[in-house]
């Protein structure tokens, strides 16, 4: 075979094996709706403050606020855009977490993966969202019609108010509310409450199965996660999502997850039941396609399983998100403390460049970490079997909840110690990273020999 | 038909409160088209009842309407994930009624073959095993390394699935030139490549938990049932037609002498003996003996004719014969009556999945829904060679 026709017949998944323009074009929609995303979210999410609009109507429109006969609606517009976009960045980053999921399974399957729709296949998911909203959509003769149809938007609504006390940045949040991560906890169990819906109204049998499943599990690991999140809550002092973040910092030994030997635990339980509570594997019990052909989604199609489908990905990015904020230090800049925010953005009303370009970099520290955790998640989901149902509810029962609850009352103690040691917290937080450091090292050396073992050349890319 | 199926789960009580479950037939781990009426409570099985006949294509009988030579693609189709002893077993079956013998390069050919075959169906049952236990990726690390021996295969026969390779008295084409390194070059691949498969899912702790002490069928059950190869052995039964009713080439003392060869054994490797653990790790220990055979056979290959001196119509005298032979899914046996024409008279193939089928509702009371899955995967059941 020549080389030209060696060429034409590769069919291995590289990106550069298509046309420039496709590349180019590809990357320039791939990298820019994101960065346009963040962008929006960036400028709106500290402009729709009540506090900004109020200045606006001040100095811009030179009324007085409290007067002023618009305001509540000036209110409520900002809050309806910032949603418009918050719903968005949900809707497209699970469609991309789809795309990066897909091609990360192919390198590890050796297969070819995603590659027709765009360089590298990047279009599939608008593909696929596209190929959805054209399908009949179909509902069984013998479901609860009004159920069935309602359930797909519980999934929803319960998907997308996470995004409200989500934070991206040092500013940047919806609403930074003093319950934050308790807000969250509550409004992501509104997932469930659509997928048992679905699995009930659907009248089959395999959804019933999917949708007690699901509620068992769910349920069930909230429990550990909950405690788990106590754990970072208690070393804050505070329910809320920036005060999290602001009581850690930007190295690694200043994260909750390295400064107190007990949070590691915790994180490991939280991880678990986070696993969980998203439906995935070793955890996707509900939708079981081996045994459950697809549990809760079986009698579902079209737009209604598009829904379905954009919660369960755009979840990886939320769950991800609560990871980093609580336990991976957030979006904290290594040299950039609360002063440095403080000085940048001046008393008036607009904040200077040098603060927005801060922001910048805090949204992408935090996007960084997020992305690093979801494809954890992901490699998870290809590596491991599933998990029998008694052996989940063992799991959970007799292994993470009494952990959880360990890791508790140590930390409880730890926050006794440091009052008397303070030193202890920084000894503990270089100690830590030191040994993950090590073990991450012998895993890595480990794996090494394995590849080699297998006649294999080392090959690090991940998709 | 239906209230029938209702007595035999138990069903025929109005009020209770058990919920029937059509498992199939098309279902994503029943392996082609079975269907299980499933009586469960909750997550725990009642009763699983197979209801097989969905992939019912009347070989047996077409087997009598065509001459001796024309049945041989159409037992490609008793069993085409391994159907190479499909032909195995038919052409053996003809040659012991016409008194004739492959010469020696082609049972070589046939067990070097035979080996490759059985590992690529190996490959395929413990990757849909880890599919059914809900890991993908085995499954398809083991389709990977089964379409390098598709390569090999198809380079000696020219076909990749229904392979049609041997003929009343040897094999069709001989060995292409270079096949033999290209076939050893892959063995020393796959040998490594078993070392990771097992790392990657056989000895991972969810894996080994969800199969372990699952589905126990004793040794003694086993041979009540007829249940055959690695679901026999992995029951703990030394059972081996190669070994213990030799065969074609595995008959022949200057091959025995010549492939030293175990039959691995279901020990409880960690939990029962007889559970869907050793059902499966029986079949990774195979994998390795097969390659061993493998190189082996390779290594000695003679030279000479692939074909045997066989009359152009094949006309035997009347009488009956059987040829057995170890298939990747055990025992597959043809047993043909002639009665002097160029037909066959009567044409009866046992396959190893019909009688593993028999076992399932046996077993299956007490066990969950995600245990039938895994235990119908154990099995290693193919649809075709259920209904023929």
């Amino acid at each position: 075979m020549t080389a030209a026709a060696a060429k034409k017949h590769d069919r291995t998944p590289r990106i550069g094996a298509n046309p420039r323009g496709v590349v180019l074009g590809t990357l320039a929609i791939g990298l820019g709706l994101p960065s346009a995303l963040f962008a929006a979210v960036l400028v709106l999410s500290p402009v729709t403050k009540p506090f900004m609009i109020d200045a606006f109507i001040r100095n811009v429109l030179g009324q007085d606020p409290a007067t002023f006969g618009y305001r509540n609606l000036l209110y409520g517009l900002s809050v309806a855009i910032l949603a418009f976009v918050l719903i968005n960045f949900g809707a497209i980053v699970s469609g991309m977490t789809v795309w990066w999921e897909m091609r990360v399974s192919s390198r590890m399957q050796s297969r070819v993966g995603y590659n027709r729709v765009g360089a590298g296949g990047f279009f599939q998911w608008v593909a696929d969202a596209v190929k959805l909203l054209l399908k009949e959509d179909l509902i069984p003769a013998e479901a609860d019609q009004l159920l069935f149809r309602a359930s797909p938007y519980f999934v929803l609504t319960g998907f997308a108010l996470t995004f409200v006390a989500l934070p991206f940045g040092e500013s940047l949040i919806a609403a930074d509310l003093n319950v934050g991560i308790f807000y969250l906890i509550a409004v992501t169990a509104l997932v469930v409450v659509g997928i048992l819906l679905a699995g009930w109204s659907s009248n089959s049998k395999w959804a019933l199965f999917g949708g007690m499943r699901s509620a068992a599990q769910v349920i069930s690991y909230e429990i550990p996660a909950g405690i788990a999140i106590m754990i970072p809550v208690l070393m804050a002092g505070s329910l809320s999502m920036q005060d999290i973040i602001r009581a850690q910092g930007p190295w690694p030994w200043q994260w909750f997850l390295f400064t107190n030997p007990a949070s590691l635990v915790a994180f490991l339980v939280f991880f678990i039941s986070q696993l969980a509570e998203g439906n995935r594997t070793p955890f996707d019990l509900p939708e079981a396609e081996s045994e459950l052909v697809a549990g809760y989604l079986s009698e579902y199609s079209s737009f209604r399983f598009a829904l379905f489908f954009l919660v369960e990905f755009g979840n990886l990015w939320v769950m991800a998100a609560i990871a980093v904020t609580l336990f991976l230090g957030g979006w904290q800049v290594p040299f950039a403390g609360p002063e440095l925010f403080a000085e940048l953005k001046g008393t008036g009303g607009m904040p200077g460049l040098g603060w927005w370009a801060l922001q910048i970099v805090s949204m992408g520290v935090f996007a960084l970490k997020t992305l690093f955790v979801l494809n954890l998640i992901v490699w998870v989901r290809w590596t491991l079997p599933r998990i029998r149902v008694d052996q989940m509810m063992v799991l959970c029962w007799k292994y993470l909840v009494p952990f959880a609850f360990v890791a508790f009352v140590a930390t409880l103690l730890w926050q006794i110690l440091l009052v008397q040691v303070p030193v202890a917290r920084p000894v503990t937080g270089f100690a830590l990273v030191g040994a993950t450091a090590v073990v991450a090292a012998f895993f890595i050396r480990q794996t090494r020999r394995n590849i080699a073992a297998a006649g294999d050349r080392v090959d690090l890319t991940n998709w | 038909m239906e209230k029938l199926i209702l007595r035999r789960v138990g069903m025929d009580h109005p009020d209770s409160e058990e919920m029937i479950l059509n498992f199939g037939p098309q279902h994503p781990s029943t392996h082609g088209v079975i269907n299980f009426i499933v009586e469960t409570d909750g997550e725990v099985l009642k009763k699983a009842v197979p209801d097989v006949g969905y992939l019912h294509r009347s070989i047996e009988k077409i087997g009598e309407g065509v001459a001796y030579p024309g049945f041989m693609p159409y037992t490609d189709r008793v069993d085409y994930v391994a159907a190479m002893f499909a032909n195995e077993g038919y052409a053996l079956a003809i040659e012991r009624l016409l008194k004739i013998d492959a010469p020696p390069r082609a049972h070589w050919l046939r067990a070097i073959s035979g080996e490759l075959v059985r590992i690529a169906s190996h490959l395929v049952s413990v990757g849909t095993m880890a599919m059914d236990i809900g890991a993908f990726t085995p499954m398809l690390h083991g389709i990977r390394e089964r379409e390098t021996i598709n390569d090999l295969i198809e380079e000696l026969c020219g076909a990749r699935l229904t392979y049609n390779y041997h003929r009343i008295g040897g094999v069709a084409f001989d060995a292409p030139n270079g096949w033999r390194d290209r076939v050893l070059k892959f063995l020393d691949h796959f040998d490594a490549f078993l070392v990771e498969f097992d790392r990657l899912i056989s000895f991972n702790e969810i894996y080994i938990r969800r199969l372990a002490n699952v589905a126990v069928i004793p040794g003694a059950l086993a041979i009540d049932y007829g249940l055959v190869g690695p679901n026999l052995r992995g029951s703990g039964v030394d059972w081996d037609l190669r070994r213990d009713l030799p065969y074609g080439p595995w008959a022949l003392p200057e091959f025995r002498e010549k492939v030293k060869w175990s039959v691995p054994v279901g020990t409880g490797f960690m939990g029962t003996p007889g559970d869907c653990y050793d059902r499966y790790y029986i079949r990774c220990l195979e994998m390795k003996e097969s390659s061993r055979i493998a190189r082996q056979a390779l290594e000695s290959l003679p030279e000479g004719e692939v074909m045997a001196k066989v009359p152009r119509k094949i006309k035997p005298e009347a009488g009956e014969a059987l040829g057995r032979v170890e298939s990747a899914r055990g025992e597959l046996a043809y047993y043909v009556v002639c009665d002097g024409t160029e037909k066959a008279y009567r044409l009866r193939a046992r396959t190893g999945s019909f009688t593993a089928m028999g076992i399932i509702e046996d077993i299956s009371p007490g066990l969950m829904v995600a245990d039938l899955v895994a235990l119908i995967a154990s099995l290693d059941v193919v649809a075709p060679e259920i209904d023929r």
